[in-house]
């Protein structure tokens, strides 16, 4: 992870290509099971089976992207979790959760490699997934149909429908906030941001990453700021 | 939809619009007198006949009831309950016949999300129609009666038809026409209804003086009754539900969390929608770019001196 | 069935005792249920097992098998004690005004004249006192120390309530409960229907067990009227027709005997057949014997068959025994005096006690022919199926031949009902592969042996080369024609003695009833109680008209019901002395003044006045018997035996085994069990999912049934920690056989003389042919033991030890 100088910008680096394919693979497969739980949630939303080939095949597909979904985050939760330990930073800047949807950070603590807003939705994310994935099992039929009792699999849907749902809110808020946030996306694309966004959302972040050196990709380097590798 | 008009619906699965309902036929009931029933099990052959059902060769349990429990191919089942009754201190063999019973409320269809892979006849018959099934098992938990099964070849679900082909045509159900003894009538509910009270007070003049139908209105009555000589506990046959009604989880999951749960997707969606349409940008300054510039070399003249 | 299926309905209480009708007569039970549901009809089962019909009746009580006559007695006596019997009924129509011979004595549990080395007894005390005018002589007044009656009452008296429960183990209460209800259907307007089946024929005394609720019955007044009667329900689709046409080995059709070897001329033959009159003016029936006789000799010999050779008397076999039954047969078989054995729709292998001297039997033979639709078990007695068909196939020398039949539903023909109906049926379905009629199979071993005698000679060719043998195609006689030859037919012309223009009978036409049969050759018949079911009007057995005069349930247009078209035999006695109904509202048929009018055929003549002729028209009383003089091996009257394996010694007559004059072959007796090493009753029994050794081969069937099961009761599960649906050893003296244990509460530990006893229910439909489970018949436990009068074994009861198993071993 570097701080880079370009020639046109400043970047800072913030996922490497491995976080940045489980994301993807994450979301690619949250997307998936949007669509082929809604068309089991309700019978106006049951034509998107059709994208998966029927209500058989949504059927028989989403437990199977729902394991999908749980290995990747999986992974995704190992590279992640220890930035997303809560500080009292995160409770005062969740104070002022109301200036950053109003587009004002200035009075905002200075915030590491993550927010309290972008804590929240990594825990809930853990939290429902595990959830969704266990309640899964309990209705999962062709496989765990006798395993559980008909009760047990009632409770199974219902919790299952309202962690989808709750689920649903989270990546909304997820996927909105990456699109308000101006600036955010790159981060998964490219893997980068610049170093202006960091300032603004993450200045505590690009410290710690500016002084773990900077590495000057300009054609011309007049000179390197880093005496070698960070550590 | 199962090669009949679809004017012959009462009810379709997963279905927002409601069937065209200008048709009304006669409600059918099927009654089963288990104070006359000898539990040969004539319907069950009948059933695995006419439906061309092969069933697995099983083994014996203990028991007289086979196959054990209903399956993909076995949709009615008698089973078998000793009971000591502490009143008159004698033995009863209570033997009920199993199966779907086509109730006026139907918790699987309820329950199903596949349009029209469930259906209601205006004649009150709960048909599955196999090409809308898509296996997921949801009717199932919907039933109050423990009824539907899925095949794990084919991946559909199963369960008594009522003989809807049979009945289309004028015919009673396999089962009735087999029955030897009369135990199972068909006809219409009402003339059913009429049959059952005869059998009753037959009954209680013969000291059975609870003896009653079982018709039960918490899922608005069912297609299949049975006179038992012990209306009031019909738990002893073989677990018969007291009330039996859609389970209010059931309910719940596919009553208010499905529109509350649309809603509030909906209205997140919107939120947000609204939110980028009005809301200030959340954008890095020119300002912002230079000051971090400023910062980046602070802090890395700092990260050198360490 | 003295009346109908059909009858039942009209019934007040039914009685099922000795059966098990909605198990094993599933279809027939309906009319109980009508009975019930229509008429309020009550219901009673007495069964060691709580069965299935005990499910649906109103009134249970447990006995211990084989004590039936014990119960039934006691029943007449609590009629007799509290006055509950059918006095007019009893006077008119049985005979118990009637005086038995001086000598006649019941001690010890033996009647006079028992012969302890034979076996046997002497039965010439066991007879009527004859007057001067050779009539018996009566005492009207029932007072006479030596009328039937009298002797009945005495007989009974030890069968008190008490007595009944220490033998039968039925509660005394419930026992009283059922003596009152039976005793109520002995007013002119009640009446009880008696349905039972091999649950009283298959005892060392099942005739006399019969005979018992006979004798209830005629007290009761209830023999020849609507709802009424003795209904014996058979149970092999068409047993009634294999009794009917005399396919066992001491009768020829019709109930007709076949000749003993003592009988050395037809003459010597019909001079115990005279059935003279016992009574002034009654039918004997019997009377017209030579008739039948006569008539059935030319249906078998044709123009062979002359009044010069009398009628060819001589070529039927000649018994030097008793009958050449089932247990005899094997028996010889089994000590390799049988060289060949045709085995026609019948799986001995399960069917005959003792299996394994059947399968020794069997590995004795020369030969085997199985005739089947299905392949039996006896078909396969020589393969090594382990534990379930133990035998050494290199040891066995018997050649077998399988040759394939049609089955009832690929064939026409007649099947007779239960209720003596003869129903014409037609093929279903083509018969699959290979097979063919019997018939037709018959008849190519016929025309085969035919041609050898008349070829080679032989021994006695006479009765081979000489059979009638009419057939469009000799190759395949057809179902019409051998059922024309059942019925009857003129051989030649016979006209009026007075008139000789006036043709009486004419030649080549269908005899319309046996009473135009003849003894002078000129008429063919058969089986004489068929006549009239194909006559010049055609095809009787194929009516199909559901038409029912008086809702009486006689159903007098559907298919024919021998004889005579009568549905209920004895319908004479349903009404009174006068030839009123006893119960109006339950008419059948009744004297105007000058004739018998009403719904069905009666007994007697139709202008036979009513004070005049009894309705019991076979017996030369014309009335029915209480005593049945020496017509009994056993007994005049029943008298309770225990079976010969019991587990209490007979309370009444403690030194007594068994029925005293049963048949049972010297080893057999040597190897029977003893209480103290096999302490438990078993009984088999059938199962309403299964017919016989049939439908195991049938899928669904199967699926219903799947697997050899013995049922036992909780008490004695927890006894021998014994789980449900573990693994059961079922041994008896003769043999072992491993089940699932069924433990239910519908068996219950009866207690029996002070002792606990427990019964263990074996049902019979498993073998190792067919789509179910392999698995054992209960006929490798029982015993080697027949009835007294009918030799059929003692499948009800006998004694078997049980301990849990981890299952037959598999090697």
């Amino acid at each position: 992870m570097a701080v880079r100088r370009e020639e046109e910008r400043t970047t800072v680096d913030r996922y490497p290509g491995r976080v940045r394919v489980n994301h993807w693979v994450t979301a690619i497969s949250l997307i998936l099971l949007t669509l082929s739980g809604a068309a089991l949630f309700h019978p106006a939303l049951f034509f998107l089976s059709s994208l998966f080939g029927g209500g058989s095949a949504a059927r028989m597909l989403h437990p199977w992207i729902g394991v999908v979904l749980l290995a990747s985050f999986a992974i995704l939760f190992v590279q992640m979790v220890k930035y997303n330990f809560w500080t009292k930073a995160d409770t005062r800047w969740m104070g002022h959760i109301g200036e950053v949807m109003s587009g004002r950070e200035e009075n905002l603590p200075e915030v590491g490699k993550y927010n309290g807003a972008q804590k929240i939705v990594f825990w809930l994310m853990t939290l429902l997934i595990i959830v969704l994935f266990g309640t899964g099992i309990v209705i999962w039929y062709e496989y765990f149909g006798a395993s559980f009792t008909i009760e047990q699999q009632r409770f199974g849907h219902i919790i299952h429908a309202l962690a989808a749902i709750a689920m649903l809110l989270v990546v909304i808020v997820h996927i909105y906030a990456g699109f308000y946030v101006r600036g955010t996306i790159s981060a998964m694309t490219e893997g980068k941001v610049t170093g202006g966004w960091a300032f603004r959302h993450h200045r505590l972040w690009l410290r710690q990453e500016a002084r773990e050196g900077v590495i000057d990709e300009r054609q011309a380097p007049p000179r390197r700021h880093s005496p070698g590798p960070a550590e | 939809m199962a090669g009949l008009q679809s004017q012959d619906f009462a009810r379709i699965s997963a279905t927002t619009f409601r069937p065209p309902d200008v048709r009304h036929d006669f409600e059918v009931a099927k009654l089963i007198d288990v104070s006359k029933c000898i539990g040969c099990k004539a319907c069950q052959s009948a059933c695995l006949e006419w439906n061309n059902l092969r069933e697995e060769v099983g083994i014996n349990r203990g028991v007289y009831d086979n196959p054990h429990d209903l399956t993909e191919n076995t949709w009615t089942l008698m089973r078998f309950t000793e009971w000591e009754n502490p009143e008159s201190g004698n033995l009863e063999w209570l033997i009920r016949k199993d199966g779907c019973m086509h109730c006026a409320d139907p918790g699987c269809l309820k329950a199903c999300p596949s349009p029209g892979a469930i259906v209601q006849y205006n004649n009150g018959i709960v048909d599955f129609v196999s090409e809308n099934c898509i296996g997921c098992g949801y009717c199932v938990k919907g039933c109050p009666f423990n009824i539907p099964r899925i095949s794990q070849a084919d991946h559909k679900a199963y369960k008594c038809t009522l003989c809807s082909d049979r009945v289309s045509v004028g015919q009673a159900p396999a089962c009735a026409k087999a029955c030897p003894t009369g135990a199972i009538v068909f006809g219409t509910k009402k003339a059913m209804l009429d049959h059952a009270n005869g059998r009753i007070s037959d009954l209680k003049s013969r000291g059975f003086k609870n003896a009653g139908i079982y018709d039960p209105p918490g899922v608005g009555g069912t297609h299949v009754m049975y006179v038992l000589h012990h209306a009031d506990k019909p738990q002893l046959y073989a677990n018969l539900p007291n009330n039996p009604r859609i389970s209010q989880v059931v309910e719940l999951w596919k009553g208010l969390t499905k529109y509350a749960g649309m809603a509030a997707v909906g209205f997140a969606a919107a939120f947000a929608f609204v939110h980028a349409t009005i809301a200030r940008r959340n954008d890095v300054s020119r300002a912002e770019d230079r000051e971090a510039e400023h910062l980046i070399d602070e802090e890395a003249a700092r990260g050198r001196k360490t | 069935m003295t009346n109908s299926w059909t009858d039942i309905k009209n019934t007040d209480l039914v009685i099922i005792m000795g059966g098990n009708a909605a198990e094993a007569h599933p279809c027939g039970f309906k009319w109980v249920t009508e009975a019930k549901a229509q008429r309020g009809a009550k219901l009673i089962v007495v069964d060691p097992r709580f069965t299935r019909s005990a499910s649906v009746a109103d009134f249970y009580a447990p006995i211990r098998q084989g004590t039936d006559i014990a119960f039934l007695l006691g029943v007449m006596k609590y009629c007799i004690d509290n006055d509950k019997i059918q006095h007019d009924y009893v006077r008119a129509f049985t005979n118990a005004p009637y005086i038995v011979k001086d000598g006649f004595n019941y001690e010890d549990g033996l009647f006079t004249g028992y012969d302890e080395a034979k076996r046997d007894y002497d039965r010439s005390s066991w007879e009527y006192e004859l007057g001067p005018d050779g009539y018996v002589q009566v005492d009207e007044t029932l007072q006479h120390p030596r009328c039937v009656y009298q002797l009945l009452k005495k007989h009974v008296s030890v069968y008190t309530s008490e007595m009944v429960e220490r033998i039968c183990g039925t509660p005394k209460d419930k026992y009283l409960a059922i003596c009152k209800m039976i005793a109520e259907c002995s007013t002119r307007d009640k009446t009880m229907t008696s349905m039972y089946a091999l649950g009283w024929t298959q005892h060392s005394k099942g005739s006399q067990n019969i005979r018992s609720m006979a004798m209830l019955q005629l007290l009761l007044g209830n023999i020849g009227v609507r709802g009424g009667g003795m209904n014996a329900l058979r149970g092999h689709s068409n047993i009634q027709g294999l009794t009917d046409i005399g396919l066992m080995s001491d009768l020829i059709p019709g109930y007709l005997a076949i000749p003993k070897d003592k009988e050395v001329d037809f003459s010597t033959y019909m001079s115990t057949r005279g059935f003279k009159p016992l009574r002034p003016n009654q039918m004997s029936y019997w009377q017209n014997y030579r008739k039948f006789m006569v008539s059935f000799l030319k249906s078998m010999w044709g123009p062979a068959a002359t009044a010069e050779n009398e009628f060819a008397y001589q070529w039927l076999p000649k018994l030097d025994v008793a009958g050449y039954d089932m247990l005899r047969t094997f028996d010889l078989m089994h000590q390799g005096k049988v060289n060949g054995y045709f085995c026609q729709g019948f799986n001995p292998l399960l069917s005959a006690p003792n299996r394994g001297k059947i399968t020794a039997s069997l590995s004795k033979l020369k030969f085997l022919v199985v005739m089947d639709p299905l392949q039996t078990e006896t078909s396969r007695f020589w393969k090594d199926e382990g534990v379930h068909n133990d035998v050494k196939p290199e040891s066995i020398q018997t050649e077998v031949f399988e040759l394939p039949t049609t089955c009832f539903a690929e064939d026409e023909g007649s099947l007779v009902s239960s209720s003596r109906w003869l129903q014409w049926h037609w093929p279903g379905q083509e018969p699959p592969g290979e097979a063919k009629t019997d018939a037709w199979i018959m008849a190519q071993l016929h025309l085969r042996l035919r041609e050898l005698y008349a070829k080679e000679g032989g021994a006695f060719p006479d009765p081979i080369v000489n059979l009638h043998w009419p057939y469009r195609d000799p190759q395949d006689p057809q179902p019409d024609e051998i059922a024309r030859e059942l019925n009857g037919y003129v051989v030649s012309t016979v006209t009026d003695p007075a008139d000789p223009t006036k043709v009486v009978l004419e030649k080549g036409k269908q005899v319309d009833t046996f009473g135009q049969l003849r003894d002078d050759g000129s008429t063919a018949c058969g089986c004489w109680i068929y006549s009239g079911s194909w006559t010049e009007r055609g095809n009787m057995m194929a009516r199909r008209d559901t038409n029912d005069p008086g809702n009486t349930g006689a159903y007098q247009n559907w298919a024919f019901s021998w004889p005579a078209n009568r549905r209920i035999l004895y319908n004479r006695a349903s009404a009174d002395i006068n030839g009123k109904p006893w119960d109006p509202r339950r008419k059948l048929i009744e004297w105007n003044g000058t004739a018998w009018t009403g719904y069905d055929v009666p007994d007697i003549a139709v202008n036979a006045k009513p004070q005049d002729v009894g309705p019991f028209i076979m017996n030369p009383e014309g009335s029915a018997r209480l005593f049945s003089r020496g017509l009994m091996r056993d007994g005049p009257f029943p008298a309770h035996y225990e079976p010969f394996e019991s587990p209490i010694a007979n309370v009444t007559a403690p030194k007594i085994r068994g029925n005293p004059v049963a048949r049972i072959f010297k080893d057999d007796l040597a190897a029977l069990g003893t209480s103290e090493k096999f302490p438990y009753a078993a009984t088999s029994y059938r199962l309403t999912e299964h017919f016989h050794f049939w439908t195991k081969h049938v899928w669904v069937n199967a699926v219903l049934q799947p697997e050899f099961f013995v049922e036992i009761s909780e008490q004695l599960a927890a006894e021998k920690n014994i789980q449900k649906g573990g693994w059961v050893k079922v041994s008896s003296a003769r043999g072992t056989v491993y089940a699932k244990a069924v433990v239910t509460k519908r068996i219950k530990p009866l207690v029996c003389d002070g002792k606990t006893v427990h019964v263990v229910g074996i049902p019979l439909h498993w073998g190792f042919t067919g789509a179910a489970k392999k698995g054992f018949g209960p006929n490798s436990l029982t015993p080697f033991v027949g009835d007294a009068n009918t030799d059929t074994p003692e499948f009800k009861a006998f004694l078997v030890n049980v301990e849990p198993s981890n299952g037959p071993a598999t090697s």
